[in-house]
């Protein structure tokens, strides 16, 4: 969507202010709906059967204006569906991006079942906590290696006992394809790929199974094109694009900049009638190396290039810890939304196994600050308690400018985590450096009786400040 | 909008009574009335499908009828609509819901074209890091970074200048995670073999010393006693040198001005001017020494305009003699902050913020500082394995330089070996400079890895 202005979807809403969406006027519904903290169907009039002669054509008319940019496809079904594309700018800074790429990684018909079945449950299983949340893989891609419908049949069987991941289905054999589809069809799986050859048979595939359809054509735009308009003209439109992925050499940048060229097509220019997502295959990498490091370093590597410019899915090889973890952060990192800042939750935490003697030190809740801090204190081994103060997220320094932090406020945050200073030997806290203009007024507040230090202003120098300041002299009562 | 209701019996009169010349919209009841509003969108499949088959059976024949009365009912009823009221079985025959899969013969013709980016209209300052003998220093050669017109690696403009990684040295040993000691343990007593060491097996364009024994909290070196290792460091290797201090903004000042002394002349990056130190004092003597001066601020793009600014009008800084660091928060660790930081300051400084338009330097070794790159394992129990750290590091300190490769960066400093060497070479290959023949990945399905 390109619309700016709530005003301009206002006019398409039923302008009742009936509030069953939640809202108390259409207006901030509107205004909803431009953010994206919104979508259309939480409005019912507009949906509703009895009121279509009167809201029929604007609910078009509105879901055109809304439509995104990258167009969005569906792939799975139920709790495992994912979406694909969806997106609307060109650099994340400009709103975000909205839905990040799933990886598949690829399993193949040619594997023994005993190693198939493990690596469908490592793929299946794969997780890591950050930031409050698990990360896991999204899907699992199945290779035709052997090129008999009947090996392919039995293999997808045998992942789909295994795992409730959406599939890619990979083969350019029409027949191969169609064994698997024939077991995963209801799945909504992709199928992957038609290109200029067997085009016409993958068509009838995607017509007769009903599933998104993968349109390959390496290196040359126009015939990427050229396909997706003909499948358009069919009225095949849950389309990805593959415009190849090349693992090194010059064909390495011009791929890169194909997947510009797509996203700005996209976005930048609206060129709707080739605005579908775009697939990235990084596991291209193991084509230029043996070695197993190199490998997944270099794997891990064309995923970021593409993870940051354009790729809507990715095809991957390397389960190896160096290779997943590191690509899961810098796609939770280029697909977190820069509009609200990460928050922790606010409050009191331990960091190692402080007791009575130990300092306890306060910062905001603005994540990155707060998991600075924590590293800083933790990986120094310094056991310690750590108050995260709410400041809606906002960091140390522009929250004593912005009043989001006060010498009032946390002393009411050490109040409302239960800290009683009577019980530590030390009756004292350690403010940030860049809070030092609060320790007189911090003093007053718990009238002299605990103490408000003055830490460091980068937590990086905790270290050296506990050398020379810890614990607290107070003089002789 | 008027709206009536006709019984079967009368549709005739009724009809003619109205003397409608199109029906906009038609409505059938349980008692078979037929309501006609005008204004109303055409009937269309809803049609069918509110009212279920039975009742338009009867619909079928008022229209029949009304047809026979001469209205110009066959171009207001979508045939999909009739056919469909009619009955399941026969909607295929009448008129299918969508039009028949056609696969067509050919495919069709297309042309893809997209332009270039309109409002980058402006170019980013190149600086000249390094002097030679014959320019007043005695470097070996000199770097240029900067001067891109476009966003790295697009199709738009080609850059200029490859992105350059400078390696850090200490002038003291230091802790370091593992995987990055590993290379140092011989030489970490020595800086200048140390930088000899980055300069001629690990690749480094540039060698940084870091001050940091100048510390008051560590071994508070005088300033005149610590540049002496930079002299050391001149003397060793014949690349374009970096000058940090400590970080401590009270001594930096002091350490960093006579640093820019000792290196005079030699365009030396000196690291770095802020808003919470002297950095007028840092600016001016980079200006007085032609060195150059990294503006450094903390993840906020109009701190970085202010203290840009106030170096080229307050500290007299030539604007080809100024690199910013806008921060470098690593993968994990706030990446997401850093990297649209500096794309955005990029691209204010291609539309023409000249505030910004400066060659952009990333501390990347801030990497190890990410637990996922040094611990051992997980602190978290119900994590999948974390593998080998020795492993997990390198790609680390990759991924968070060259991310921000991506965003704009030109020059990295860096310490793992391998980090540097795969940055280099996926900058390099994404600029075009490395040659490679590229294998064949047409049937990547088939293959066997």
């Amino acid at each position: 969507m390109k619309e700016s202005s709530p005003l301009n979807l206002y006019k398409f809403l039923p302008k009742t202010n009936c509030g069953e969406c939640g809202d108390e006027t259409c207006m901030a519904f509107a205004a909803g709906l431009i953010a994206r903290e919104r979508t259309i169907d939480e409005c019912k009039p507009l949906f509703d059967p009895e009121k279509q002669k009167k809201y029929g054509k604007k609910l078009a008319q509105l879901k055109e204006v809304l439509a995104p940019e990258v167009s969005l496809i569906y792939l799975g079904t139920g709790d495992q569906q994912i979406k694909v594309g969806g997106e609307d700018v060109m650099y994340r800074h400009q709103m975000t991006y909205f839905n990040k790429p799933p990886f598949a990684y690829d399993v193949t018909d040619a594997m023994d079942e005993a190693d198939l079945v493990e690596r469908v449950k490592l793929i299946h299983s794969w997780k890591k906590f950050y930031i409050g949340n698990w990360e896991n893989v999204e899907m699992v891609a199945v290779r035709s290696v052997t090129g008999d419908p009947d090996k392919f049949a039995k293999c997808v069987k045998k992942v789909m006992e295994n795992t409730d991941k959406p599939l890619i289905l990979c083969s350019f054999d029409p027949k191969v394809l169609k064994a698997g589809l024939e077991l995963a069809a209801e799945k909504r799986p992709l199928i992957y790929a038609a290109n200029k050859d067997n085009w016409k048979e993958v068509a009838q595939l995607a017509y007769d199974y009903k599933v998104p359809v993968t349109l390959s054509s390496p290196f040359d735009l126009d015939g990427l094109k050229s396909l997706a308009i003909t499948f358009r003209e069919m009225g095949l439109k849950d389309l990805v694009l593959d415009p190849g992925t090349a693992p090194n050499g010059e064909k390495l940048q011009e791929s890169l900049q194909n997947f510009i060229k797509l996203r700005r097509a996209a976005v930048d220019e609206g060129q709707k009638d080739f605005n579908y997502p775009v697939m990235s295959i990084p596991l291209n990498a193991w084509f230029t190396t043996d070695d197993p490091v190199r490998g997944a370093y270099w794997e891990s590597v064309l995923s970021a290039t593409f993870v940051i410019r354009g790729a809507d899915i990715m095809i991957r090889h390397s389960m190896e810890p160096h290779s997943v973890m590191p690509d899961m952060h810098l796609r939770f990192n280029i697909y977190t939304d820069p509009r609200s800042p990460v928050k922790v939750k606010p409050g009191l935490n331990k960091v190692g196994k402080p007791d009575e003697t130990s300092p306890i030190y306060l910062t905001t809740n603005f994540a990155l600050t707060y998991y600075t801090v924590e590293s800083d204190l933790g990986s120094n081994e310094i056991d310690s308690y750590l108050l995260a103060v709410d400041t809606d997220g906002i960091g140390v320094q522009a929250s004593v400018a912005g009043g989001q932090i006060t010498p009032s406020k946390i002393k009411d945050s050490f109040a409302e985590a239960g800290v009683d200073f009577e019980k530590t030997s030390h009756r004292s806290f350690i403010l940030p450096g860049m809070c030092a203009r609060f320790s007189g007024e911090l003093d007053e507040l718990y009238k002299y009786k605990v103490k408000a230090l003055v830490g460091p202003e980068d937590s990086g120098r905790i270290p050296g400040w506990m050398k020379t300041q810890w614990p607290p002299k107070w003089e002789e009562e | 909008m008027g709206e009536k209701k006709i019984k079967l019996s009368d549709l005739n009169k009724q009809l003619a009574d109205m003397g409608v010349k199109s029906l906009e919209g038609i409505k059938i009841e349980g008692d078979i009335e037929l309501e006609i509003e005008t204004g109303a969108g055409g009937v269309g499949p809803l049609f069918a499908y509110y009212f279920g088959a039975e009742v338009a059976k009867v619909a079928v024949q008022l229209v029949n009828m009304a047809k026979a009365f001469g209205y110009p009912i066959d171009s207001l009823l979508q045939p999909v609509a009739v056919a469909g009221a009619i009955a399941p079985a026969e909607i295929k025959a009448a008129a299918p819901e969508i039009p028949a899969f056609k696969i067509p013969d050919t495919l069709a013709k297309a042309k893809f074209e997209v332009g270039t980016d309109a409002t980058w209209k402006h170019q980013i300052q190149e600086v000249q890091l390094g002097a030679t003998k014959a320019e007043g220093g005695s470097r070996g050669h000199v770097i240029k970074i900067g001067g891109e017109k476009a966003m790295p690696f697009f199709y738009d403009a080609a850059m200029p200048n490859r992105p350059v990684v400078t390696m850090d040295v200490f002038d003291m040993p230091i802790g370091m995670a593992k995987a990055v000691k590993m290379h140092y343990e011989e030489v970490m007593n020595d800086p200048a073999e140390w930088a000899k060491k980055c300069v001629n097996e690990f690749g480094a364009d540039m060698i940084t010393t870091h001050l940091i024994s100048t510390d008051p909290l560590i071994k508070d070196t005088s300033a005149k006693e610590a540049v002496k290792v930079v002299e050391d460091v001149l003397q060793a290797v014949d690349v374009p040198i970096c000058i940090g201090g400590s970080g401590n903004p009270e001594k930096d000042v002091e350490v960093l001005t006579r640093a820019s002394e000792t290196a005079q002349g030699e365009r030396a990056l000196i690291a770095s001017a802020s808003l919470n130190l002297d950095w007028e004092a840092i600016g001016r003597s980079c200006a007085e020494n032609n060195n150059v001066c990294l503006s450094w601020t903390q993840l906020e793009i109009n701190a970085q305009k202010e203290l840009d600014r106030k170096l080229i009008k307050v500290a007299g800084v030539p604007r080809d003699s100024i690199v910013i660091d806008p921060t470098t928060a690593a993968l994990a660790y706030g990446l997401d902050f850093a990297y649209s930081n500096m794309e955005r300051i990029r691209i204010g400084a291609l539309k023409g913020d000249q505030e910004l338009a400066f060659p952009m330097s990333s501390g990347t070794t801030n990497a190890w500082g990410v637990r996922e790159a040094w611990m051992i394992g997980s602190p978290n129990k119900e994590d999948s394995d974390w593998g080998d750290r020795m492993l997990r590091g390198p790609i680390w300190e990759i991924l968070t330089g060259f991310s921000l490769a991506m965003a704009g960066v030109d020059i990295f400093m860096m310490m793992n070996p391998i980090a540097v060497a795969y940055l280099q070479e996926i900058t390099q290959s994404l600029m075009g400079l490395i040659e490679a023949k590229t294998p064949d990945t047409t049937n990547w399905i088939t293959t066997e890895a």
